[in-house]
């Protein structure tokens, strides 16, 4: 096996002890009874089919927003609007679903299309502004995050919210709309082949097409782009709108696959999760689906264990950014890392 | 008693990223020597030598001064043993006088009142003391590459030093200053200074030096006396192998303009005129050369050929089109391609592999795609097949670039700018800091190319290689064309050094323009 990925493996698996032995730490801490709420955590999601079809559903949005953050990172930009998109994706389902009356795969063809083209906007426009502008993406992606949630929250109230209901929720979705369920007794979906398409097709444009070159030769090497002829500035804003739409996407099929109507707190933050999705997975789209499933595991364990348990769920939070900073903190974890690049490299001293 | 000044030990360095830049090195100097450390780009010589000026602590290896084991653990540590470095990018403030650059970071002031007047009459006795003829009192920003060598070099013998390290001392001088500077080094030699003296100029070595040292992937070659080597076999203990350092370079018929460049004009964003007023032409199957002394504008303009900036005024036509408003995917379509002088950033991709480097241009020609997909294999054996042509030493074609030697990195570089028939190259200190083997093939690649009709630009900061190569050199100074010698083969490398120094100037230019 190449050193490189070997490294990486170590990286990421010392990361997630050192992260999870904290996570046992501060459980025997707070919980009275810690192996409970440790074994709903670790077990929970394995326990029924009931639970580990949640796994799977929440594994359908990560997939969508890991891949837009893969696609995103991998050229060196850090445009986080894709939970904005995301988020944005859900209302466009809403909208659509009370607004035209077509049979359901070509609404769910309309569907895709339009929510995609909405995400590409959203994360587009920072990239824009970063051009026209020189304006941080970081900041104002995450600002537009906030404005696309209220925007949809708007939306939402004023127009798609039954006049007499007391809930900030639309009317029911057509049933006819809704994405088809895959396996009985969970609410796992057809967005699951979906997203494995994505994965595919995602892959493909990376490793095996021109576009994807050059925007992994613009990720690691700008000033090489630039003076080899890469038009980086569009590079870089077409890998944001690829990234939108399949977060645009990811919104949309989440929201019909796995609810019965729309309301406003309808993202759990599946856009802020594709980032450790994409960390986990090294930004390499063939990775996204096994970290997205063990983020999926790690969130419906912790939702599990705060059923059963006296442990709040957003433990899981201060584990998941644990796991990021111990990953992206190339030197905090490097002695081991270094022992393995350096193994049999060095010439032994005895020779003086 | 070893009769060692410096002994460093099986020093090894490895860096955090799993770089190995020392894998034991043994290393020694005497008194009253000047020890060439010899090796190219990436060998691991400043590496070994920020480890002896404390400024980087080894992983493994001992260092002993005087025959004692000391800890290095900063440059003051290094100081106080006697060792002073000095670095090849200067470290002085433009803004202030050569004294009190001089005396920076060390005032020996009375209550911290600093007399001006004062410090410029000893620096000036302190200069003369070591036989610099330097008026101190010039700002820095006015003197030229030359002084501010000189005054990084006193400002360490300020300091008391009496070891000095010179990383590349001579690497941006014109022959007259290192000629200086040789003088000035030979007479610290005799009052008993050891001197260690990285280069690549193996001429300069054979001259100057009394022992060197060889290095190579990160290892020690060996040690020798200057006086038992010849300059040929200098290089071949370098590279391992027999080179040809002189070759002929044939006679060519110059064709058409392939560039024209007219009235070119440039201010950085200071306001500072960095190009003035620039006309000249390349034919066809001719290599120009350009001499100039770093920061006289010749960076500037192949910078602004690659259309790497817009903001400049004149007008450059490539093969009789005006490239004045086309993106540089347009320009390399007209034919240009572009060797820049600093390849790690601008050149390569470090954590790629070598196939990755080599296929920009073809890719965007629509080469290698099949189906709307990339055809890996293809261009894998394109890539053996360069790897072959260029003798790229390397694992394979999947190697990254991180893991070459700079001569075999450059050549990644050669090999996909010269690839498919360029009609216009402009190149950049091709072979600066590369070993001798892989310069050597660079050389005869451009010969070759210009054979077969390219038209070439060629700066490098190396006067013999641009009067061996080049058909004609032009010479800037001050961003402008202050020189045009028509035939190198006739004149010295001085003749040159005179025009870079600005000493002399050519009324009548218009030589190099071809109407
Ligand atoms: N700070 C650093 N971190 C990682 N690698 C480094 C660092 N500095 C130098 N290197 C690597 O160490 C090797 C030796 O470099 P260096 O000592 O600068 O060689 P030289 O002075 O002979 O050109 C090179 O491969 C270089 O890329």
């Amino acid at each position: 096996m190449n050193k490189k990925l070997k490294v990486e493996i170590i990286r990421t698996l010392i990361a997630l002890s050192i992260a999870f032995t904290i996570l046992v730490v501060i459980v025997s801490l707070i919980s009275d009874n810690p192996l409970e709420a440790l074994y709903n955590l670790f077990l929970g999601p394995i326990s029924s089919k009931r639970n580990f079809g949640n796994v799977i559903e929440k594994t359908i949005p990560l997939i969508f927003t890991g891949l837009a953050v893969s696609l995103i990172f991998s050229s060196n930009n850090f445009n986080l609007a894709s939970e904005g998109a995301f988020y944005f994706g859900g209302v466009m389902a809403l909208v659509l679903c009370f607004t035209i009356n077509v049979p359901s795969i070509i609404f769910w063809i309309i569907l895709i299309i339009v929510s995609a083209t909405v995400g590409a906007i959203i994360v587009g426009l920072p990239g824009y502004l970063k051009n026209k502008t020189e304006a941080s993406e970081i900041v104002s992606s995450i600002m537009l995050n906030s404005i696309m949630f209220l925007l949809g929250t708007y939306i939402l109230v004023y127009y798609f919210k039954p006049a007499n209901s007391r809930a900030v929720s639309s009317a029911d979705f057509p049933d006819k709309y809704l994405m088809p369920n895959i396996i009985a007794g969970t609410r796992v979906h057809f967005g699951l082949f979906l997203a494995i398409f994505a994965v595919l097709l995602i892959y493909l444009l990376m490793f095996k097409t021109k576009l994807g070159y050059k925007i992994r030769m613009t990720g690691k090497n700008s000033n090489f782009a630039k003076v080899m002829g890469i038009n980086v500035s569009l590079v870089l804003l077409l890998t944001q709108l690829i990234g939108g739409a399949l977060a645009g996407i990811g919104g949309a099929v989440h929201t019909l696959g796995v609810f019965d109507n729309f309301t406003s707190n309808r993202s759990p933050g599946y856009g802020w999760d594709g980032i450790i999705v994409a960390v986990l997975a090294r930004n390499n789209p063939l990775y996204v689906p096994l970290a997205a499933f063990f983020v999926a595991y790690l969130k419906t364990g912790a939702a599990i264990m705060t059923r059963r348990s006296d442990v709040p769920a957003e433990i899981i939070l201060v584990i998941q950014a644990i796991i990021i900073l111990l990953i992206i903190s190339k030197n905090l974890i490097s002695k081991i890392e270094f022992k393995i690049l350096i193994s049999g490299k060095l010439d032994d001293g005895g020779a003086s | 008693m070893s009769g060692f000044v410096i002994e460093m030990r099986n020093i090894s360095k490895i860096y955090p990223n799993g770089t190995i830049a020392n894998n034991n090195v043994n290393f020694s100097l005497k008194k009253g020597e000047i020890h060439a450390l010899l090796g190219e780009n990436g060998a691991g010589k400043s590496t070994l030598m920020h480890i002896l000026y404390g400024m980087i602590r080894p992983t493994k290896g001992e260092i002993f001064i005087k025959d004692k084991l000391v800890e290095i653990n900063s440059p003051l540590d290094s100081l106080k043993h006697e060792i002073g470095m000095v670095h090849q990018h200067f470290m002085l403030i433009p803004s202030m006088n050569l004294a009190e650059n001089l005396i920076l970071g060390d005032e020996r002031s009375k209550n911290g009142l600093i007399n001006k007047k004062e410090i410029i009459k000893n620096a000036n006795e302190f200069g003369k003391k070591y036989n610099f003829n330097i008026d101190f009192s010039q700002l820095v920003r006015d003197v030229s590459v030359g002084v501010c060598q000189k005054i990084e070099i006193l400002k360490a013998l300020y300091r008391g030093a009496k070891i000095l390290i010179l990383d590349e001392p001579t690497a941006v001088l014109t022959p007259q200053e290192t000629k200086e500077l040789f003088v000035e080094l030979k007479k610290l030699k005799k009052d008993g200074h050891s001197i260690v003296f990285i280069s690549h100029k193996l001429n300069e070595v054979k001259e100057l030096c009394d022992r060197l040292t060889i290095m190579n992937s990160s290892k020690s070659v060996g040690v020798y006396n200057v006086s038992d080597l010849s300059v040929k076999k200098i290089s071949e203990k370098m590279i391992g192998r027999e080179v040809e350092l002189d070759f002929e370079v044939p006679e060519k018929k110059l064709g058409k303009s392939i560039l024209k460049v007219r009235n070119l004009i440039y201010f950085n964003k200071l306001g500072k005129k960095k190009l003035d007023n620039i006309s000249f032409d390349v034919r066809e199957g001719q290599i120009l050369g350009i001499a100039a002394v770093e920061g006289n504008g010749a960076s500037h303009l192949l910078e602004t050929l690659a259309g790497l900036r817009k903001d400049y005024s004149g007008e450059i036509f490539i093969s009789g089109v005006n490239v004045n408003k086309l993106s540089i995917k347009e320009i390399r379509k007209q034919g240009l391609r572009y060797v820049p002088a600093d390849r790690m950033k601008d050149g390569v991709i470090k954590d790629e592999t070598i196939y990755n480097n080599l296929i920009v241009d073809r890719l965007e020609e629509g080469e290698f795609i099949k189906h709307w997909l990339i055809d890996f294999k293809e261009i894998k054996s394109f890539a053996r097949s360069k790897v072959k042509e260029f003798f790229i030493k390397c694992k394979d074609e999947n190697s990254e670039i991180g893991s070459l030697s700079g001569g075999n990195i450059q050549k990644v570089v050669i090999a996909r700018e010269f690839d498919n028939n360029p009609k216009l190259l402009i190149i950049n200190q091709p072979t600066r800091g590369i070993d001798i083997g892989a310069a050597e093939l660079i050389r005869k690649k451009m010969v070759d190319l210009k054979q077969s009709d390219s038209g070439i630009l060629l700066h490098s900061a190396d006067l013999q290689e641009l009067m061996q190569v080049c058909d004609s050199i032009i010479i800037l100074y001050k961003g402008e064309i202050v020189g045009y010698v028509e035939e190198p083969k006739k004149v010295k490398p001085e003749d040159l050094g005179y025009y870079m120094l600005g000493v002399k100037k050519d009324t009548d230019v218009s030589g190099v323009i071809n109407e």
